[in-house]
């Protein structure tokens, strides 16, 4: 009786939120613990290199600086034209989102449940629906926060779905997740719609969940059959989803412009329906 | 070797504490479906060594700090372990006298059950793995039986735990 009223509470009412948080602070130390060997291994790889390798690393990151260095320099001149177009368009500038650069301490021990568990937590200001980034596009949601910790869907979880456009064109749709780590499937794209393979989805910014202009994912196959209503079109998320260890949680502050959010209501609810665990 | 009475909850509790520890410890990707149910193993031996203090509240508990260790349904994991500790305990005046083969069977149908009840809460929630490989943690340890086994009845003979 406990239990299957356990388990109604937690999958039907979502009562359970202080509880989960409660716990999960407790259990911080096991999953510092079981990050350990991995962290001694990052550990002595730092100490045990040798002189010329280290100084090897330390000259291609220079190099690495400048050549970033130096497109950021044209970023800032783009950055003020965008700001003057936007002007001139009467919608709101957009503005640089603020980062945090949060750990993986550990990953959902279960292969259908494509969770990570990070090392920030409410101390941090991490909140519930963050989004969270690696170096090559948007990993996922924050879903739980505890005091120290706190744990992220990534967008490839098979109860995960976000709204996206194709950078190319604009053309929106929405991404779900399919339970496996490689790809995404675009769902209710009419068999006419522009898009092709190679095509890079970024985020929408609809729905007010993630902020726009993060990539997502490629388009990676494109079926179109006449007898369906739709096409089939799978995507390779562009980041590494399995490999990243440093991640970035973003403070998204609300860019999106006045002409995009008078569109498509659908995407809306389809994101805030699907975003919940 | 400090006599410890009849008590030794700390070694009970270090048991289950290094068996959450294993249970999410970072595993590379194409082990990930074979990972053992390190937790289930343990409440398995504490029941048939100890069924007067190990049994079902031990699992409840155990279960709702799993779920939330794996970010699973709160009860999925209590629901599943229950049920194992429930059978471990009619069953362990037979098991004690089974050989470690035989008892390696029995470990292996009691998780294979522990599986069979989280596939059945997960398939609630919506997702869950395909058929045939949500068993294997079942085989993997059923085949880690013996470790645990001798390791935990080596502590506790140490520390003579009652």
């Amino acid at each position: 009786m406990v239990i299957l009223s356990l388990i109604t509470a937690d999958l039907r009412y979502k009562r359970l939120e202080t509880t989960r948080s409660v716990l999960d602070t407790l259990e911080a130390p096991i999953y510092w613990l079981a990050d350990l060997p991995l962290r001694f291994r990052d550990w002595s790889e730092l100490h045990l290199q040798s002189r010329t390798r280290v100084l090897e690393e330390n000259e291609r990151l220079a190099h690495e600086n400048l050549v970033l260095q130096g497109r950021s320099q044209q970023m800032a001149a783009l950055q003020a034209e965008n700001v003057r177009l936007r002007g001139l368009l009467n919608s709101t500038a957009m503005l640089r989102d603020d980062v945090l650069v949060a750990e993986l301490i550990g990953v959902s021990p279960d292969p259908v449940r494509h969770q990570l568990v990070l090392n920030k937590g409410r101390a941090d200001g991490v909140f519930v629906s963050q989004p969270l980034i690696d170096a090559d596009g948007l990993m996922g949601q924050v879903v739980e926060v505890s005091d120290t910790t706190s744990r992220a869907l990534l967008i490839t979880d098979a109860t995960h779905s976000i709204p996206v456009q194709v950078n190319r064109n604009g053309v929106r749709a929405i991404a779900e997740g399919t339970g496996s780590l490689g790809s995404l499937e675009i769902r209710h794209v009419s068999a006419t719609t522009d898009i092709e393979v190679g095509d890079l989805l970024v985020t929408s910014g609809l729905g007010g969940r993630f902020p726009g202009g993060y990539p997502v994912a490629v388009v990676t196959e494109i079926e179109r059959d006449p007898g369906k209503m739709f096409a089939h079109v799978a995507a390779r998320p562009s980041a590494a989803l399995d490999r990243s260890r440093h991640v970035l949680l973003v403070f998204a502050t609300h860019t999106t412009g006045a002409a995009e959010a008078s569109a498509s209501p659908a995407a809306d609810d389809a994101n805030d329906a699907k975003a919940e665990p | 070797m400090v006599p410890q009475g009849a008590h030794g909850y700390w070694l009970i509790l270090t048991s289950f504490v290094a068996a959450y520890v294993l249970a999410v410890a970072p595993m590379p990707l194409w082990l990930m479906w074979a990972r053992p149910e390190w937790v289930a193993l343990v409440l398995i031996y504490w029941a048939i060594a100890l069924p007067h203090r190990v049994g079902i509240f031990t699992a409840l508990v155990a279960g709702v700090l799993l779920d939330t260790l794996e970010g699973a349904v709160l009860g999925q994991n209590a629901f599943s372990l229950v049920v194992v500790a429930l059978l471990s305990l009619t069953l362990y005046q037979r098991l004690r006298v089974f050989s470690v083969l035989q008892q390696a069977g029995t470990v292996f149908v009691l998780v294979g059950i522990n599986q069979l009840v989280c596939q059945w809460v997960q398939n609630l929630e919506g997702i869950g793995g395909p058929a045939p490989l949500f068993l294997l943690p079942a085989v993997t340890s059923a085949l880690l039986w013996p470790v645990v086994l001798y390791t935990l009845r080596r502590l506790r003979r140490q520390y003579m735990v009652t």
